[in-house]
C-alpha cells in the first residue's frame, strides 16, 4: 500500500458572489474623477462641465420652474403614446394569440411594418396630423403598438396547452378559460413587454421632440446644445436617466406584485 | 355511470393511432389501459372524456349523472396541470367557480377534499411551494370536488418517484374502495395494473387495437397479502408477454416528430 494523498480542491471560482459596496465606490470614484479632470483643467468645461456644474445647472432649472415645464410636456407625450400605443397592441396581440383568423391576417402585417423605424414616420405623421402633440404621441403610440403585439402573442403561445385543456375538461366557459388560464399565463410575457416598449417610448419621445418641438426634455437638450450650454446639456441628459430608472422601478413593483406566484 | 367505446379509430395524419376500438367500462369497476409506449393510451382516454376529437366511433354514456356531479367525467393528469399562480385552494376552486354554487357550498367541497386528500394545512400554499406527489394530491382533490360519475387518470403516477408512488396508490385504493367511482387509469407499469384495476386492457401497438381484456378477480384489499403474490405473478407474466414483443420494437424506434 503507497502513502494517502489528500484530494486537492479544484471546484473554486465561476461562481457570482455578492460584493457590496462595490458598485458605490466605482460610481463614487468615476464622478470624482471626472470632477478632479475638470478643475485641474484636464478637460476644457466647454465640451464636458463638471458634475458640480451639472448640479448646479439642474438645481437653477428646478427652481425657475423651467425643469417642470419640460419633463411634464414629456410625460404628457411619453404616457399618452405608451398607453395609447399598449392598448391597442394588447388588443390586436390577444387577438393574434386567440383566433387564427387574425393571426392568419394580423401576422404577416405585424411582421411587415414592426421592421421601420417608427421615427421616420414622423414627418409622414406630421403632415397627416399637423406639426402639434397628435403626430409626437402616434409616433410612442406606433412604436410602442408593434412590439406589444408580439410580446403579447408570444405570451400567449406560450402559455402550456394542458392548462387549458384541463380548464375545457372542467367545463369551464371559453370566457373563463381566457380570464382565468390565458391572461395570468400570458403576464409575465406581456410585462416583459412593457420594459421594452418603456425605453422605446422614451427614445421615441427625445426624437420627435427634437425634430419639432418648443418644450419638452428632447427640445431642451437641442436648444442647450445649439447654444454651447452644455451644462444645461448634461442636465437634461440626467432628467431622463431619472425618468428612464423610476420607470423601470415602477416595472419591478408591478411584477413583484402581480407575480407573486412565480 | 357507464362508458362505452364504439368503433373508435383516430388518425395523426398518415399515422393511425387507434383503429376501431371498443370497450365498455362496467359501472364501478377501474378498468387499465395499459401498451407500449405510442400505443395511443392517451389518445384514447382524450377521446374517452370529450377532450380529443376522434376520426371516426362514438363514446358514449349510460347511467343517471350522480347527485351533486358537476362534471361527470373528469380527468387526473399525469403533469398535474395545476395554475401556479393559484393557491391549492384556488385550484380546486377553478373546478367549482363557473357553476355558480352559492358560497358555502364552495367552501364546503374545498375543506370536505382537502380533508380527504391531507392537504388541509396546505390550503394557502402555491404548487411550486409543493412536492409532486403533493401537486398530485391537488390534482386529485380538484377531481373529486366536481364529484365525478367517472374519473379519466392519464398516468397518474408516473412524474412521481418510485416512494411517493407507493403512497398515491395507497390514497387511490382506499378512495376507491370507499366510493367506488368508476375510473379508466392509463399506465405503462404493470404493478400499478395489478394493484389498481379490476379488469386489464391491453392495447396492441400501432394501430393501437385491444389484444385482450385480463379480469383480475381478486379485490385490492386481498392483493398486498403473500398468499395473493403467486396469481399476481402469473398474471404479471401473461401481460408482460402480451406487450414484450412491442415495447422492444417501440423502444428501437426513432422518433419522428
Amino acid at each position: 500500500m503507497s502513502e494517502a494523498r489528500p484530494v486537492t480542491f479544484r471546484g473554486g471560482g465561476f461562481v457570482v458572489v455578492p460584493k457590496k459596496g462595490a458598485a458605490l465606490v466605482a460610481f463614487v470614484g468615476l464622478i470624482a474623477l471626472w470632477e478632479v479632470s475638470v478643475r485641474f483643467g484636464w478637460i476644457s468645461p466647454i465640451f464636458l462641465p463638471s458634475p458640480t456644474s451639472v448640479v448646479e445647472a439642474f438645481w437653477e432649472l428646478a427652481v425657475s420652474g423651467t425643469l417642470w415645464l419640460h419633463i411634464g410636456q414629456s410625460l404628457k407625450r411619453l404616457l399618452g403614446g405608451w398607453t395609447l400605443g399598449t392598448v391597442g397592441g394588447l388588443a390586436l396581440g390577444f387577438a393574434i394569440g386567440v383566433w387564427s383568423l387574425s393571426r392568419a391576417v394580423g401576422l404577416p402585417l405585424v411582421s411587415a411594418l414592426f421592421p421601420i423605424p417608427k421615427i421616420a414616420l414622423l414627418p409622414l405623421l406630421i403632415l397627416w396630423l399637423g406639426i402639434g402633440e397628435t403626430s409626437k404621441v402616434a409616433t410612442i403610440a406606433l412604436g410602442v403598438f408593434f412590439p406589444t403585439v408580439i410580446a403579447t402573442f408570444s405570451a400567449i403561445d406560450g402559455v402550456p396547452r394542458n392548462l387549458i385543456r384541463m380548464g375545457q375538461s372542467f367545463n369551464l366557459p371559453a370566457a373563463d378559460v381566457l380570464r382565468k388560464i390565458v391572461l395570468p399565463g400570458a403576464l409575465p410575457g406581456i410585462l416583459a413587454g412593457f420594459r421594452i416598449t418603456a425605453s422605446i417610448g422614451l427614445i421615441l419621445l427625445v426624437s420627435a421632440e427634437m425634430i419639432g418641438a418648443e418644450h419638452g426634455i428632447g427640445a431642451f437638450i437641442l436648444q442647450a446644445g445649439n447654444l454651447m450650454q452644455t451644462d444645461q446639456l448634461l442636465a437634461g441628459v440626467v432628467m431622463l436617466s431619472v425618468l428612464g430608472l423610476l420607470i423601470g422601478t415602477g416595472l419591478n413593483r408591478l411584477e413583484r406584485r402581480l407575480l407573486r406566484w412565480r | 355511470m357507464e362508458l362505452i367505446v364504439q368503433g373508435i379509430s383516430h388518425r395523426y395524419g398518415d399515422i393511425v393511432a387507434l383503429d376501431g376500438i371498443d370497450l365498455e367500462v362496467r359501472e364501478g369497476e377501474t378498468l387499465a389501459l395499459i401498451g407500449p409506449s405510442g400505443c395511443g393510451k392517451s389518445t384514447l382516454l382524450g377521446i374517452m372524456g370529450g377532450i380529443l376529437a376522434p376520426s371516426a366511433g362514438s363514446v358514449l354514456v349510460r347511467g343517471a349523472v350522480p347527485a351533486g356531479s358537476l362534471n361527470p367525467q373528469t380527468y387526473i393528469f399525469q403533469d398535474f396541470a395545476l395554475l401556479p399562480w393559484r393557491t391549492v385552494e384556488g385550484n380546486i376552486a377553478l373546478a367549482l367557480e363557473h357553476h355558480g354554487l352559492p358560497a358555502a357550498e364552495c367552501q364546503a367541497r374545498i375543506a370536505d377534499v382537502l380533508a380527504r386528500t391531507g392537504l388541509a394545512e396546505f390550503r394557502q400554499a402555491f404548487p411550486k411551494q409543493l412536492s409532486g406527489g403533493m401537486r398530485q394530491r391537488v390534482g386529485i382533490a380538484r377531481a373529486l370536488a366536481v364529484k365525478p360519475a367517472i374519473l379519466l387518470m392519464d398516468e397518474p403516477l408516473s412524474a412521481l418517484d418510485a416512494q411517493t408512488r407507493e403512497l398515491l396508490m395507497e390514497d387511490f385504493l382506499a378512495l376507491w374502495l370507499r366510493e367506488r367511482i368508476t375510473a379508466v387509469y392509463v399506465t405503462h407499469n404493470l404493478q400499478e395494473a395489478l394493484r389498481l384495476a379490476d379488469r386489464v386492457c391491453v392495447l396492441s401497438r400501432r394501430p393501437g387495437r385491444v389484444r385482450e381484456i385480463v379480469s383480475i378477480d381478486m379485490p385490492q384489499a386481498e392483493r398486498v397479502t403473500p398468499a395473493a403474490q403467486a396469481h399476481l405473478a402469473g398474471l404479471h407474466d401473461r401481460l408482460w408477454r402480451l406487450i414484450k414483443a412491442e415495447a422492444q420494437v417501440a423502444e428501437r424506434e426513432v422518433v419522428d416528430v
